[in-house]
């Protein structure tokens, strides 16, 4: 097995077991990043040089046996994280010149476990998509098949990852941005529960809503990252005082049978391919030990209504500062997508029509919450396909200003909800695209989730196939 | 449905829009209403908003100085600074 | 016809805790290097958060409970869109429909000296902008003082007079003073007002259908003149039958007049929406109940009681009172110098001299003040000879004072103590050579 190809926790094991040097699997990801990304373009900023001095330096930690979780693992993240000195864009030319004075909360916990940074994935510029196609700096591609888009907005994370561009990647999730890109390139995506994963230093899209999280090989390794960046952050007065537990710790206890909720309206629209593959996955937990329960839940097509009104609106207060003073380019450099999302949730505010849209959908998350709490007295976590299909060719966002809120709908709901959920591959199309299925828990249960994906994924291969890129 | 006077929202969220974009824009956004629409169809009654699924409150910091940038890290970013601060078009009316 | 005048108002005033309403930048911004008290937050960078200010909130209730304002159980914060340079994050974060405080009053004198109530609307709690200054045709800004917290009070349009609004002013002045929660400096910017003004017909008892907003007072001295000038301007205009417009109008202290700051985008749509940044606040009774055992004793409890327990005029109590650490100099006086003065003696002394009371310290003022009750005495035929060779001699000096210029008389006393050579009080030695200058 070649060194990029390897996940955090075996890089881990060998560097710290001395079987190879942080020296090697940077190098050897950036051989990969050199081979791979002209068709991939997962990267909007690659910071080469940076992450070989770090890899040294690492390798110096590390012979002084030095234990730091992350040390000299070399992790790409998205480009909405702030991270001081070097560029961060969110994939939108008004910030191309951006180059933070602070760096995330996220990040700069990233750094003190020690991780080696390649540098800053693609994204649909602001977040605003579900596909990377809305990027100033081009779409990314699915590593299964460059004809097809890798997801979003946290494609470039995911791309990288299933392409083995890095060890291991971090996402961020308003309504489906870490999980939807996760399932279309089979790979692994934690979104946590609000609250519980800092958004300090996090270019703000929804800010009710947004979530960061790990894009990962394994679950495994979503559990690794997770444990590194959750906490109280005295920066975001929105993150939970309530202290985590490790879940990588106890990922492999095992796990009591628990009873798997399923809805009828989460397979309503879904292709079919995807649906009978989901099926089978079902079918696998029952042999696992687990309790099957067809549960009703909210229709998720309101969701979508629910989810637009509020991230559009929040967009437009949160992308108000962009005025080119302080930082980054006018206004004029804010492109369609972003434009189109201002003028509406600048709508959905203005006087008269508050009540009409903001504030309903505000009262009909509270329905939504408490269907799920209804939902959660009688099973433990919910499955359902994380999309409604698999990836979509490239060009398929042209001229659909809702493709997003569509192709997330499955997601948006227990975002919405604030609930953490975790998607993994369960599956392939008859074409070969990847095909995930996602894993809802109730709030803080990040541990539960966990420890079902990897119950299953330990049962299955699909996540040790790799494309031929 | 009402038509969106497109023009005065674009003011006031300080977008520039030319004649072409403004039409264009307006019949995406149209489109976009019809989906947020069905949201009436959802009864309420008695709900309260949710605008934090946190169900944190009172979360203060005390009152205590920390570090704050130097003017060359406050400035950093700028393209546009004269004497320390940033600089921009002349502001017509005082504040 | 006659009007009168119907006055609501505004004021902001800048809290003086150490840090930002959000953030941990020094909040002690003036007359500081520009952009040196900025961070993420304050600086809007993409990404920050703000995070609020316990001891500014506690600050603002404490303005309430003075104000005798309702504070609600549930509160929390809205963002106020709108784009303004100084605006980093094109929001300001404010308070909309649960402010901390709410349906308050506060007695003030009118003309008449009857006392006379006028409604508190709210109270709130947000964050001051950045601070813009106009160059040609270029403007500069300095975020020292974006996030600094400011309390917004606004009051029913319940004035008939500048001179009420004066009243009130002081008194809001004397409260946060006493609350030691700001220097509450008009010039310095800590508070800041906008009356609003509209005329109606006497008699009448809706409000008018317009009202006109005054900005750029930035001096007391300006309140009243300006208010004055609204007022005729107005009336003017409705006795041409027209109606004054709704609009903004600054206050121009060169030409002595208001002129209208072109009217501001008529519908301002600040898009107010909660916070979503900030989780909302939630008091217990036990809280609050705190908070108001931490209030200091207010000017007019204390004006009252200076006059029972010291029996004071209520024109000296009024003085000592105006400013809390007089009123505790004079406590302490009082309490050190028990027996030996009276009350009367040290509120006459600090009154009538203009003590600095930070320069002496009560010791040695009631040192003072007894020792100089204790002047040696001086036979009276004594002085009045020693005067009268000092005017034989100086009669230059003399002739001056005639001639109107009076500060000589200061040389004269100088001659006249040399002379002496003993201390005695200055004031004898004055009106003996007052009336003999005058006399002749």
């Amino acid at each position: 097995m070649k060194l990029n190809q390897l996940t955090i926790k075996e890089a881990g094991e060998g560097l710290r077991a001395k079987k190879f040097s942080s020296l090697e699997i940077t190098e050897a990801v950036f051989n990969q990043i050199d081979n791979v990304e002209n068709k991939i373009n997962a990267f909007v900023t690659i910071t080469k040089e940076e992450a070989l001095i770090n890899a040294k330096e690492a390798d110096i930690r590390l012979a002084k046996n030095d234990d730091l979780p992350l040390l000299g693992i070399p992790i790409a993240i998205k480009d909405n994280f702030c991270t001081i000195g070097v560029r961060t864009t969110a994939s939108s030319k008004l910030l191309d010149n951006f180059i933070p004075q602070y760096d995330a909360t996220v990040v700069k916990r990233l750094k003190e476990s020690g991780m080696v940074l390649l540098g800053k994935t693609n994204l649909d510029a602001w977040a605003h998509g579900s596909s990377t196609e809305t990027s100033d700096y081009g779409s990314s591609k699915n590593p299964w098949n460059i004809d097809y888009l890798p997801g979003g907005s946290s494609g470039g994370s995911a791309a990288c990852i299933a392409a083995d561009e890095a060890i291991g990647a971090i996402g961020s999730e308003t309504a489906g941005s870490i999980r939807q890109p996760a399932s279309w390139c089979g790979v692994v995506g934690l979104k946590p529960t609000y609250g519980r994963v800092s958004r300090y230093g996090v270019i703000a899209m929804a800010s009710s809503l947004d979530s960061p999280g790990p894009i990962t090989k394994t679950v495994e390794d979503s559990a690794l990252l997770f444990d590194v960046i959750s906490g109280h952050d005295v920066h975001d007065a929105t993150s939970s005082p309530i202290p985590p537990i490790s879940i990588a710790n106890d990922i492999k206890k095992s796990i009591d049978p628990i009873t798997i909720g399923i809805s009828d309206d989460y397979f309503d629209g879904v292709d079919d391919e995807v649906k009978k593959i989901v099926e089978n996955a079902i079918f696998q937990f029952e042999k696992l030990g687990a309790k099957i329960k067809k549960i009703s839940l909210f229709a998720p097509k309101y969701a979508i209504a629910v989810y637009t009104i509020l991230q559009r609106s929040e967009v437009s207060s949160n992308l108000a500062r962009y005025d080119g003073i302080r930082y980054g380019n006018d206004r004029s450099f804010f492109e369609e997508e972003a434009r189109r999302r201002i003028i509406l949730g600048t709508y959905t505010l203005s006087a008269g029509y508050y009540d009409q849209y903001y504030n309903k959908a505000l009262k009909v998350r509270t329905v939504i919450i408490e269907n799920f709490n209804e939902a959660f007295k009688e099973v433990d976590i919910i499955l359902s396909p994380t999309s409604p299909s698999t990836a979509l060719p490239l060009g398929s966002t042209k001229n659909h200003p809702m493709f997003g809120e569509i192709a997330d709908m499955l997601v948006e709901p227990s975002s919405i909800a604030g609930l953490p959920g975790i998607s993994i591959p369960c599956g392939f199309s008859s074409i070969g695209l990847p095909i995930g299925m996602q894993l809802i828990g109730p709030q803080f249960s990040e541990a539960l989730i966990v420890r079902a994906a990897y119950l299953f994924e330990q049962s299955t291969e699909w996540h040790k196939v790799k494309p031929n890129i | 449905m009402s038509k969106i006077d497109i023009s005065r929202i674009a003011k006031l969220a300080n977008i520039p829009l030319d004649d072409e974009n403004k039409n264009k824009l307006e019949e995406q956004l149209l489109e976009t209403i019809y989906y947020i629409e069905s949201l009436q169809e959802i009864n309420t009654d008695g709900k309260e908003p949710t605008n934090q699924v946190t169900g944190l409150k009172n979360i203060f910091r005390e009152d205590i100085i920390s570090k704050s940038f130097s003017q060359e890290e406050a400035l950093r970013n700028s393209s546009c600074t004269e004497k320390g601060m940033f600089k921009v078009k002349a502001i017509l009316s005082s504040d | 016809m006659n009007y009168e005048p119907i006055i609501g108002l505004e004021v902001h005033v800048e809290l003086k805790t150490k840090s930002k309403m959000f953030c941990g930048c020094s909040a002690d911004y003036f007359g500081n290097k520009p952009n040196t008290h900025t961070c993420p937050t304050c600086l809007g960078l993409p990404g920050a958060l703000p995070v609020p200010n316990k001891t500014a909130i506690e600050w603002c209730i404490k303005i309430g409970i003075a104000l005798n304002c309702e504070i609600p159980l549930t509160s929390k914060f809205d963002r106020k869109n709108y784009f303004y340079p100084d605006l980093a994050k094109g929001y300001q974060i404010s308070q909309y429909d649960q402010p901390f405080c709410q349906n308050g009053w506060i007695e003030v004198l009118t003309e008449d000296n009857k006392i006379k109530r006028i409604g508190i609307t709210r109270v709130h709690m947000e964050e001051d902008t950045g601070k813009l200054s106009h160059k040609g045709n270029v403007s500069l800004i300095d975020f020292n003082r974006s996030g600094v917290p400011l309390v917004e009070i606004v009051t029913e349009p319940d004035f008939r007079s500048s001179f009420e609004v004066n009243q009130y002013l002081q008194k809001l002045q004397q409260i946060v003073r006493y609350l030691n929660v700001s220097n509450a400096d008009m010039e310095k910017g800590d508070m800041r007002l906008e009356p609003n003004i509209s005329l109606r017909i006497i008699g009448e008892i809706e409000l008018p259908k317009y009202k006109v907003e005054i900005k750029n007072i930035n001096s007391f001295r300006f309140v009243d003149k300006s208010i004055q000038f609204e007022i005729k301007r107005q009336r003017e205009l409705l006795d041409k039958n027209e109606i004054p417009l709704q609009e903004t109008r600054g206050w121009e202290e060169l030409k002595q007049i208001t002129i209208s700051q072109r009217i501001k985008e008529k519908a301002n749509d600040y898009r107010y929406f909660p916070e979503p940044d900030i989780p909302p606040i939630e008091w217990d009774k036990l809280q609050i109940d705190k908070i108001t055992s931490q209030m200091p004793e207010l000017p007019n409890d204390k004006l009252i009681r200076f006059e029972k327990e010291y029996q004071l005029s209520s024109y000296n109590a009024e003085i000592l009172i105006r400013d809390a650490s007089l009123a505790a100099y004079f406590e302490k006086a009082v309490f050190q110098s028990k027996g030996v003065l009276s009350q009367k003696q040290i509120a006459n002394t600090l009154i009538n001299k203009k003590i600095n009371i930070l320069s002496i310290s009560v010791k040695d003022l009631i040192k003072d003040i007894i020792h100089s009750s204790k002047k040696e005495g001086i036979d009276e035929i004594e002085l009045s000879k020693i005067t009268d060779d000092v005017l034989k001699n100086n009669q230059k000096a003399v002739d001056e004072f005639r001639n109107g210029k009076e500060v000589v008389i200061m040389f004269l006393i100088g001659q006249v103590m040399k002379s002496i050579n003993k201390k005695i009080d200055i004031e004898i030695i004055k009106n003996i050579l007052k009336n003999k200058l005058n006399k002749k």
